[in-house]
């Protein structure tokens, strides 16, 4: 048991990716081009804001990245290469919450444990939900939660599974400004550990690193 | 509060084990699926003989047709659901990017919707043949029918449920793709159901288990291809 604590230990801070590259994407949706020639790279333990006004493909862009979408042109790569898909490395949050309403909280983020985590819990489910400030309603059906808790159960993912690169849609949405630090804590620690955050975005999330402005298509 | 990403590591539980074990549990907890077949297949069975008239000896010989017809409508009760309440709460996304293959959380779905919808209609099977006069003999093979037969109709129907998995009312859509493809499994229930003289039970039962196995081995991988088409 000892043993095995002290191997995670050392396994912990060493994410498998080094680098990510994406170059000359396009994405086609309903036979229009949201956007063409867009490349980026980001390095461990950087992000990457992504910004733009409604419909400029920005979820697009996290959906391509999260092997949700096809790419219309363009290659993803990262260092060191794998045969694996950037979708196993990667945590997505999107725009609804993957949470069933008749699930308690603990067992909607038990089952994302479970299936995301590749076979090992990185912080259990109580745990990442206390860090969350949801402990008082970890017990409750999910459906009785508002927006922004279930917002919360959402990123509670994120802790319990432990995956390098976080692809986050728009996170802030209906956090209040207690959540949203604790948010934006939770997305430091994991750029210091050297994992890789790509967020789209309107609200400024203070993360620093790079920011990608995609144009609204003609 | 820092996360304590550190000391907590553990090995969890199995995933697939995880996901056969959410989808029971929200299955009985919603309080529809298991409960609403079997009653759905009542009313079925029940209403049979007031439109056929009270004929014991009639009742007896189409009792067979009449279960497995009840057992093929009440399969695809809430079929349509299977993997469209995951699309829209974005859990099918979530599927798609852990590591397990699409194909095995098809499968996964599939088991523990049989077991909650076409499971208690084995069970019931006994005594709703009994209320349209079948013998003891027939009785057994009513049941045995439908315990090989029904999972074939699950997992043909998952094909349906992922086609039209981006449809708001699929549920039309759905039975008229899936109700051709049950023919031949209907064929074989029934005859095996009947146990009459002439087919007898084996030749038909067995045949039943190859359309289940094949079912078993296609279905998954055909459903999990029409999921990858649909999601975008």
């Amino acid at each position: 048991m000892i043993n095995k604590t002290v191997l995670h230990r050392f396994g912990l801070c060493r994410f498998s990716i080094m680098r990510l590259e994406a170059s000359d994407l396009s994405i086609e949706r309903g036979g229009r081009i949201l956007f063409a020639r867009v490349s980026f790279a980001i390095e461990a333990g950087a992000s990457l804001t992504v910004t733009g006004p409604n419909g400029a493909g920005k979820s697009s862009l996290l959906r391509a990245l999260a092997g949700l979408l096809p790419l219309r042109q363009g290659r993803i790569q990262w260092l060191p290469s794998s045969d694996e898909r950037l979708a196993e490395k990667a945590h997505y949050i999107g725009h609804s919450d993957a949470l069933k309403g008749s699930l308690t909280a603990v067992e909607n983020v038990n089952l994302w444990a479970a299936m995301l985590g590749a076979g090992s819990i990185a912080l259990s489910a109580q745990a990442a939900l206390a860090t969350l400030g949801l402990a008082h309603v970890a017990d409750l059906p999910a459906a009785y939660l508002s927006a922004g808790q279930k917002r919360r159960v959402a990123l509670a993912r994120l802790l319990v599974a432990e995956r390098p690169v976080w692809l986050l849609d728009e996170p802030s949405t209906a956090l209040d400004l207690a959540s949203l630090t604790l948010c934006q804590k939770i997305m430091a620690s994991h750029l210091g550990k050297g994992g890789m955050i790509i967020a789209a975005t309107h609200a400024p999330l203070g993360l620093g690193g790079a920011e990608l402005r995609l144009n609204a298509p003609a | 509060m820092k996360p304590e990403h550190v000391t907590q590591k553990s090995i969890g539980p199995s995933p697939l084990c995880a996901l056969f074990l959410r989808e029971l549990r929200i299955g009985r907890r919603i309080g529809g699926g298991a409960s609403l077949g079997v009653v759905f297949f009542l009313i079925l069975v029940t209403l049979t003989p007031f439109a056929i008239g009270p004929d014991q000896a009639l009742l007896a010989r189409i009792a067979p047709a009449i279960l497995w017809l009840a057992g093929l409508l009440a399969t695809l009760l809430g079929l349509d659901r299977l993997f469209q309440s995951d699309h829209e709460d974005g859990s099918l996304d979530l599927f798609s990017m852990s590591d397990m293959p699409l194909e095995l959380i098809v499968l996964i779905k599939c088991v523990a919707h049989w077991i909650l919808t076409g499971l208690p209609l084995v069970a019931a099977a006994p005594l709703f043949g009994l209320m349209l006069g079948l013998s003891a003999n027939q009785l057994g093979a009513v049941t045995l029918s439908l315990l090989a037969g029904t999972p074939a109709l699950t997992l043909v129907g998952a094909i349906g449920a992922a086609l039209t998995v981006s449809l708001r009312r699929g549920g039309l859509l759905l039975a008229i793709l899936i109700l051709p493809l049950c023919v031949p499994v209907l064929i074989f229930g029934v005859s095996a159901a009947a146990n009459d003289a002439m087919v007898g039970f084996k030749t038909p039962f067995l045949i039943l288990c190859a359309l289940t196995l094949a079912a078993l081995a296609g279905a998954p991988i055909a459903a999990a291809a029409a999921l990858r088409q649909m999601m975008e």
